[in-house]
């Protein structure tokens, strides 16, 4: 469990660029939660992740994984490193071996694994992300750009961490890329159930597909946090701080607002589909 | 304005190790007419060969097999070359690797001062683009400061100082968050509809498709639908198995068509959804 | 952090030192330090150390910026006296026997030494004056027009302009890109900080590759984005800002050329 405790960080304390980047972030997420967190650029979501793997310290407040408070100087680096995997935005940049193979077990080496351990890891992470056995003998930079997001992807699940956080793991990819890495963190859900999946993202609609809860951040606080679909009622909230809300819950709300009994929560396509035909059939038109 | 015959291109590699050519056909038999005035976007997946015929409309790329006229110039002919780009002006998908200047107002001179335009005529050009492109306050920052939607608007106007009569714009929204996304669109299409530059779109994002005029998906580097937006979307299932994606009210009106409710699916907005659902719904549901 | 980090030590001012246009501004610079270069007396140094604090003192750069331009190249001053000290042969002031050897300091090379280490301080002070008022860009530019003539003998003068401006504007996104990657590989575990040097050396690998790729594939987009603008090197290109000779040029043209002057006189027939 990951548990945020009235965090908050200025960025360039006492310089001239000071300025304040989280405001009393106050969090707390049980284990096997796949959440979502959104925001625009700027609300402070990327600062928030570093948090919790430590890349950053937080002014002041505490953050505490499974009873490991990694906000005290004194907890061991690669013991925070090993229980909370961060995947950077466009992670695909940060590839530098010769093999896949090495790539990937590149985090697995960094804490002191023996062989078999790194070989076992590299070749199961390797499978968790959809990576052939024939690829991890080529080079990283031969690779297509979704596999090459899929190795470095692979190179953080080798460390085997208690909790995952994805920086916008779909930004840039196409409709189909991105499916396959939503389905990808999906599947990585259901498999590791006590693994805790924290996924940075711009976009509603792969939010509406993938998570089970969300996070909403906007000016470095949190502006409201639930399940997918009390989330989704707030669609007012989500579109003053400048979020996208999807097509289908937009005409949802519009067909409420003229009178018709349609649920709250509606946030994808079939759904709607389903709730619309029962209208229809309720109300004896068809 | 533009216009492709039999246009065809084959990208070839030369193999390291056992130094073979590996041969690709990426563009294949197309025949296009750009029409002046009109906001076209081409949809495609990654590696659809989308951005590879973009290129080959301001002779980044030449064919391998066919033609490629611009404004009744031939791409192929070296004379015209210097013609051919200034006519037909390219921003591409990442903001900062196409940005030459430490100073915004240098990157929008960088252009006409390539082409020898007068120095006084250059100074009215570059506040001119910066206008319309929004950007006037930001003469003097440096690109690096900016924001990735900015620093896409500075490179739209870097283009528009050539004044061009075509603007091909190969991705420019791929890296940028939503903000960004609508901040380029809305400028995109104030240049088509305001100062009557014509556009081509190149894009995966199937809501940008939408707003254009025209609407050309290509697949396997071949054109696989041709027409307004409403005619292509209406195609579900076939877009969907390409790999692109359907606006969401466009899959609703389908989806309800399956279930065998009487809805015309050629919908592509909340508004046009709304009307043809309150159509088919009536007052009964109310 | 990275994005904020200032290239050169160029200090924003409105002084007519920062105003003067860049290349005559080279020119007055290099003829400052051969007029070093000539002057010996030390009578002339001590006129010469006028005009410098009077310089310090338009420019309105802080004395502090300044020192600290020196104070990385202290030591190689301190070495050249040291070295001139002991080599110059002469009336010996001092002998200091060292085992079989006699160490001679001469009045000459006390001379020589205290005359070099002056040079080079006002070598060091000259050039910083340079950078602390012309931005990085202003220079460039100045740098292509003083080059302008030797086209002629093939000398691309507006490629390394260019290649210079280039590198100006890319520093700050491959110094983001530098702090992402370190990033992403310390949370993958990598230790960019102990270790002796071998150990670190190759600890820079997992960072070094991913910046060299990134780098190439940014020079490879740059260059069609810059061809797809008409790019064809300095021929028949013109410039946006055209910049004359203005009356602050030929200002300080005069009050140079009146002080240089007036120091060659004192050196030779006073």
């Amino acid at each position: 469990m990951i548990k945020i405790d009235n965090v908050n960080y200025v960025y360039q304390q006492g310089m001239p660029f000071e300025r304040q980047a989280l405001f009393d972030i106050n969090i707390e997420i049980p284990d096997g939660s796949l959440t979502a967190l959104i925001g625009h650029t700027g609300s402070g979501k990327s600062t928030l992740i570093q948090h919790l793997n430590a890349l950053i310290k937080p002014t002041s407040g505490k953050i505490t994984i499974d009873d490991v408070n990694i906000t005290d100087a004194k907890t061991d680096l690669k013991l925070i490193r090993r229980k909370v995997g961060l995947v950077f935005q466009y992670p695909e940049h940060q590839l530098f071996e010769e093999t896949v193979y090495k790539d990937i077990a590149f985090g697995p080496k960094n804490i002191g694994l023996d062989e078999n351990e790194i070989d076992e890891r590299v070749r199961l992470s390797a499978e968790a992300v959809g990576l052939k056995e024939k690829y991890l003998d080529r080079s990283p930079f031969e690779l297509s750009g979704g596999q090459k997001r899929r190795v470095a992807i692979a190179g953080v699940i080798a460390m085997n961490p208690k909790v995952l956080i994805l920086d916008e793991p779909t930004a840039g990819l196409d409709p189909r890329g991105r499916d396959s890495i939503l389905n990808l963190i999906k599947n990585l859900h259901e498999k590791n159930r006590d693994m805790i999946i924290i996924f940075v993202s711009h976009s509603m609609e792969d939010v509406a597909k993938t998570a089970e809860h969300v996070i909403v951040m906007n000016e470095g606080r949190i502006e409201t946090e639930g399940s997918v679909s009390e989330v989704f009622t707030k669609c007012k909230l989500l579109r003053s701080i400048g979020l996208d809300v999807p097509q289908i819950t937009l005409l949802a709300d519009k067909l409420r607002a003229a009178g018709y009994d349609l649920p709250r929560h509606i946030y994808t396509v079939k759904y709607a589909a389903k709730a619309i035909k029962e209208l229809m059939g309720g109300g004896g038109d068809v | 304005m533009i216009k492709t015959e039999n246009l065809s291109f084959i990208y070839r590699d030369t193999d390291d190790e056992n130094g073979t050519i590996k041969e690709e056909e990426v563009l294949r038999d197309i025949n296009l007419n750009i029409e002046k005035g009109l906001f076209t976007a081409i949809l495609g997946h990654n590696g659809s060969g989308k951005s590879t015929l973009a290129k080959h409309f301001n002779a980044i790329l030449l064919p391998s097999g066919g033609k490629v006229y611009i404004k009744g110039l031939d791409t192929g002919d070296e004379n015209a070359v210097f013609d051919i780009r200034q006519s037909a002006g390219m921003v591409f998908q990442n903001p900062d690797n196409q940005i030459v200047a430490a100073v915004v107002e240098d990157e929008v001179a960088f252009a006409p001062e390539n082409l020898g335009v007068e120095p006084k005529e250059i100074r009215r050009r570059v506040d001119e683009c910066l206008k319309v492109v929004n950007m006037t306050k930001f003469a003097k920052s440096s690109p690096s400061k900016l924001s990735g939607g900015q620093k896409q608007r500075i490179a739209i106007a870097s283009v528009l100082a050539m004044n061009p009569e075509i603007l091909i714009l190969d991705e420019p929204t791929a890296m940028l968050d939503p903000v960004g996304r609508s901040e380029v669109m809305r400028t995109i299409k104030t240049l088509n509809k305001d100062r009557g530059i014509t556009v081509i779109l190149i894009t995966h994002y199937m809501d940008e498709a939408a707003e254009a005029d025209r609407t050309i998906v290509i697949d396997s580097g071949r054109i696989v639908l041709d027409g307004a937006p409403k005619e292509v979307f209406c195609n579900v299932e076939q877009i969907k198995a390409l790999g692109l994606d359907v606006p969401q009210v466009t899959e609703l009106a389908y989806e309800l068509k399956k279930l065998g409710i009487q809805i015309s699916n050629d919908v592509l907005t909340v508004d046009e959804c709304f009307e043809e659902l309150v159509k088919a719904l009536g007052g009964a549901a109310l | 952090m990275f994005k904020d980090i200032i290239i050169g030590q160029y200090v924003p001012g409105n002084s007519p030192l920062h105003r003067i246009a860049p290349p005559f501004k080279i020119i007055l610079i290099i003829l400052y330090i051969v007029l070093l270069f000539i002057i010996n007396k030390p009578f002339s140094y001590v006129i010469f150390t006028i005009y410098s604090a009077a310089l310090i003192i338009i420019s309105a750069v802080p004395l502090k910026m300044i020192l600290k331009g020196i104070r990385p190249m202290l030591w190689i001053l301190v070495l050249t006296a040291i070295m001139n000290l002991l080599m110059t042969p002469g009336e010996a002031v001092l002998s200091i026997p060292i085992f079989s050897w006699t160490l001679n300091i001469t009045k000459e090379g006390i001379e020589a030494g205290c005359i070099m280490a002056v040079r080079l301080l006002y070598l060091i002070i000259g050039t910083s004056f340079l950078t602390l008022t012309t931005s990085p860009l202003q220079l460039t530019d100045g740098i292509e027009k003083l080059l302008k003539p030797l086209n002629k003998i093939k000398v691309p003068s507006h490629e390394i302009a260019m290649m210079m401006t280039i590198a100006i504007r890319f520093i700050p996104t491959l110094a983001e890109e530098t702090d992402k990657i370190m990033k992403a590989q310390t949370a993958r575990g990598a230790d960019f900080e102990t270790g002796n040097i071998i150990k670190r050396a190759r600890a820079m690998m997992p960072l070094l590759v991913p910046l060299f790729v990134s780098a190439f594939r940014r020079a490879d987009e740059l260059a069609t984005a810059m061809e797809a603008r008409c790019y064809r090197g300095g021929t028949n290109r013109t410039k946006m800002t055209q910049s004359h000779m203005t009356l602050l040029d030929l200002k300080a043209g005069i009050i140079f050329a009146v002080a240089a002057a007036a120091l060659i006189l004192a050196e030779f027939w006073v």
